[in-house]
């Protein structure tokens, strides 16, 4: 920018050149660092960073959980929290230094001048207020209008949210709106006073992709009116869709930072290139998304050619649900399928589609009201319970929240020799080698044994969950959403080690997601469900490329766009 | 910034571990230690014999002879109410066992049993519950006549259906816990399950219950001795020595004052212990 200081005039005129040119920061970040007290001392989350934020720009922070993106744009706006010790070089909103300023004096600045979008509308909303009101709120605290004004306003917003039938909307409270109507009017609520600065902290992390699609559309939408936008998010692929400026983050360092489309074209850091090639996506698929997992797939055996037999075939199946208001939803409509050895059959779906209760069928851990199951040729869903529990040790399943799928008492060592039949393992000894033998396949240190799957990290416990199991060797696992709660890079890691696994043993994975791109690099097949119907059924090419059904091609237009080409080919 | 690093601490001697107790529980177990003394050993703390009458000095103040004074009779207030430990002690802790029993096989048959059964012990529990404990106690004295059983098993019952009712609640919480689907799909039978997940997930939170239900349990037991349904005077239960001074309390307060501290002071240890137990617990499953 302006590189004249020594004339005083010169200088003033220089920066209303700036500032008429739109060439002035609205936000200006140097050398931002915050650090926490702990009982074990000062503990730094965010060290040096820098970035300008510019009228009608997105800065996107990228990153992992834990490296710091959160704290550092909430602290932009004064919302880091008790205990926290923030030092900057420059921390200016407007060209006003704002590193000093008061709760009180941040509050005038929050809403009006700074809008804050966070994750999970169903928390961030006031639950027994209609979300009008809530909106009506932030306008009467920094006093703009009058009541009636107010509630006028309060409709324009939603509308201009897209939100359909707003007046009844306006009246309803978070827990009877959707998920993307409860996004969007938290959206309204942060945009009510057309701040000139948006924080949004993983918009569209918790929304189906289609949902998706419209919130990014918002947001986009806001920046072209002049909105600077601050997002937040640990998916490069949302990321690419709205960014000018990306930094990327990792244990509270900046490791990264460029114009997106130089940065995403051309990264320089090898972190940064592991985050992009972790994506996965049907480019991806029959590679590895990991640096680690490159040398696993070379270990292992070649992908071996699907066999004609089948294992698990579901027929007609159909599940109704009876709510306690007496009225009854169809989950799961007529659907039919086969998975055959060594496959892997993805189902997707968005929220409520019925995928989830697909697979819990397929597990007879949910009964069907019609159709039938049937493992590895034998009846399944048939059977009472008592006669199916021999066969239960030929599929098992893998579901989002591994933590709470172990008892809370029990350490990784009793987790996994409960998995484990006395009748194949009657010795200790026999038992104690096979749960080695599961860790070493999982990829984990036998020092995990001793230790209580709360205090192990996301990926580790997901690890665990697959080392259950494959405890008996079984013909197929269900994972349910399994990827859909870790980091990119940990996603990236336990994807590789699940098509490892399948090369190794012959799995056949029946994989249900509600995210195109993992199914996309891991499915031989795929099952597009809606409304608890299979809507189009074939193979990846055919369903990315070629989707015939008009609701399989407005999930594919959802996907964001993300083709960072060069990569790829370095990554090759 | 700067970070100071604390230099590695020696590790804490076994008196000094002892002295960084809260000083809730550090109090709380000092008295637990001096109840067990008095009840398992009456006669170490007692001045004198919970009996021995001393005519020429009855109605005393609390003084040096006598720490808590003397009743009607001139005996000791103090050593009756180290005598009468045991007594209050005994019902609390076996009002409790009766209780949680109880509980536990109903809370159990009223979540896990087959449908008509699990139906009509959820309907006894509402209808239990709803019964004034106190009510369900007179009945039982009335039918069985005062004695130290009666009281245990009054007690014990009038309390049973609220802790059953929490029971249920979570042995119902614990079946439909993730991790006992997990084992359905391993293959594990229904009994397993039920030994291994279920039951020690759900009974565990009794633990911190049972101490803090023996406190309140004296309470109860004490006031139906008060109301002259306990323990027949002049046995030195702690509920029987209030209402003995209910006769004098305008004129010797300390008769009725006294033992119902003391009552206060036994049902907030257990309480406390109760209440640290129960974090403990809770932080074990973290």
């Amino acid at each position: 920018m302006s590189a004249i200081t020594t004339d005083a005039a010169a200088s003033d005129l220089a920066a209303e050149i700036d500032n008429l040119a739109g060439f002035r920061p609205r936000l200006r970040v140097r050398d931002l660092s915050v650090a926490f007290q702990t009982t074990g001392g000062l503990r730094p989350i965010v060290q040096d960073v820098s970035f300008d934020l510019y009228p009608g720009q997105c800065v996107a922070i990228v990153g992992e959980s834990g490296s710091g993106k959160s704290v550092t744009a909430r602290t932009v706006v004064g919302l880091t929290g008790r205990g926290a010790r923030v030092s900057a070089g420059e921390l200016s909103l407007h060209g006003r230094d704002v590193s000093g300023l008061s709760d009180r004096q941040w509050q005038g600045i929050r809403g009006k001048e700074v809008g804050f979008i966070l994750q999970d509308a169903l928390v961030s909303l006031d639950p027994l207020r209609p979300v009008g009101a809530e909106i009506a709120e932030s306008l009467r605290l920094h006093g703009w209008g009058d009541a009636a004004a107010r509630s006028t306003k309060v409709i324009e917003l939603l509308t201009s949210v897209g939100v359909p039938k707003p007046e009844l909307r306006a009246r309803q409270r978070p827990d009877q709106l959707s998920g993307g109507l409860r996004q969007r009017a938290l959206i309204a609520s942060a945009l009510a006073l057309a701040p000139d600065v948006v924080i949004a902290d993983e918009p569209t992390t918790a929304l189906d992709v289609t949902v998706q699609a419209q919130v990014l559309e918002l947001l986009e939408e806001s920046k072209r009116r002049g909105a600077s936008i601050i997002l937040i998010s640990h998916d490069l692929s949302v990321v690419a869709q709205l960014a000018d400026h990306i930094l990327v983050m990792k244990d509270g360092r900046v490791v990264e930072q460029g114009a997106a489309a130089d940065l995403l074209a051309a990264p320089r850091e090898a972190y940064t290139r592991a985050l992009i090639a972790a994506v996965p996506s049907e480019d991806t698929r029959g590679g590895s998304l990991s640096p680690a997992g490159a040398a696993l797939l070379e270990a292992a055996p070649p992908a071996r050619e699907v066999h004609d037999e089948v294992v698990l075939s579901a027929r007609d199946v159909v599940k109704h649900f009876r709510s306690s208001d007496g009225s009854v939803t169809t989950a799961v409509d007529s659907v039919s399928f086969d998975l055959h050895r060594g496959e892997t059959l993805g189902i997707v779906g968005e929220s409520g589609s019925g995928k989830s209760t697909t697979g819990r069928i397929a597990l007879a851990l949910e009964q069907a009201d019609a159709g039938t199951v049937t493992l590895l040729g034998q009846p399944w869903s048939s059977l009472p319970e008592p006669r199916r529990r021999a066969l239960r040790s030929r599929i098992s399943v893998v579901s989002q929240d591994p933590l709470s799928s172990f008892d809370p008492r029990w350490n990784v060592e009793r987790i996994l020799v409960d998995a484990l039949q006395r009748g194949v393992f009657p010795s200790a000894s026999a038992r104690a080698e096979r749960i080695r033998e599961l860790l070493d396949q999982v990829g984990l240190p036998h020092a995990v044994l001793r230790r209580f799957p709360l205090r192990l990290s996301g990926g580790q416990r997901q690890r665990i969950a697959i080392a259950r199991a494959l405890a008996e060797a079984p013909d197929i696992i269900v994972l349910d959403e399994a990827v859909s709660a870790l980091d990119v890079t940990i996603q990236a890691q336990i994807l590789d080690l699940l098509v490892v696994l399948q090369r190794q043993h012959g799995l056949s994975y029946l994989f249900i997601s509600h995210d195109l791109g993992v199914i996309a690099h891991l499915s031989h097949r795929v099952l597009v469900m809606k409304d608890g119907v299979v809507v189009e059924s074939g193979t990846p090419d055919d369903i990315f490329h070629r989707p015939q059904e008009p609701y399989t091609r407005e999930l594919i237009a959802s996907i964001p766009v993300f083709d960072p080409r060069p990569a790829q080919e370095q990554n090759a | 910034m700067t970070a100071t690093i604390a230099p590695a601490a020696p590790r804490p001697t076994a008196s000094a571990r002892l002295l960084q107790l809260p000083w809730d529980l550090f109090a709380a177990l000092t008295a637990t230690a001096v109840f067990a003394l008095a009840a398992l050993w009456p006669a170490l703390l007692a001045t004198q014999g919970p009996f021995a009458m001393d005519l020429a000095n009855t109605l005393a103040p609390p003084s040096s002879a006598h720490w808590f004074g003397t009743d009607e009779s001139g005996r000791d207030l103090y050593s009756r109410v180290i005598y009468g430990t045991a007594a209050s002690l005994g019902v609390g802790i076996g009002a409790a066992v009766v209780s949680l029993t109880l509980a536990v096989i109903l809370g159990s048959l009223a979540a896990l049993g087959n449908r008509p059964t699990a139906a009509a012990v959820g309907w006894l529990l509402e209808v239990a519950f709803a019964f004034p404990a106190l009510l369900l106690s007179l009945l039982l004295i009335a039918v069985l006549g005062p004695s130290i059983l009666t009281l245990i098993l009054a007690v014990g019952i009038g309390t049973a259906p609220g802790y059953a009712r929490m029971v249920r609640g979570q042995i119902l919480s614990a079946r439909g816990a993730p991790y006992v689907e997990a084992a359905v799909a391993l293959g594990h039978s229904r009994g397993r399950i039920l030994r291994q997940h279920i039951l020690p997930n759900s009974l565990r939170p009794l633990v911190a219950v049972f101490a803090l239900s023996i406190g309140q349990s004296i309470v109860w037991a004490s006031s139906l001795s008060f109301l002259g349904l306990g323990i027949a005077p002049p046995a030195p239960e702690w509920g029987a020595l209030l209402d003995a001074g209910r006769g004098y309390i305008t004129v010797a307060g300390w008769l009725t004052v006294i033992p119902g501290l003391v009552i206060v002071l036994l049902a907030l240890t257990t309480t406390t212990l109760g209440r640290h137990l129960q974090s403990i617990l809770e932080k074990g499953e973290k």
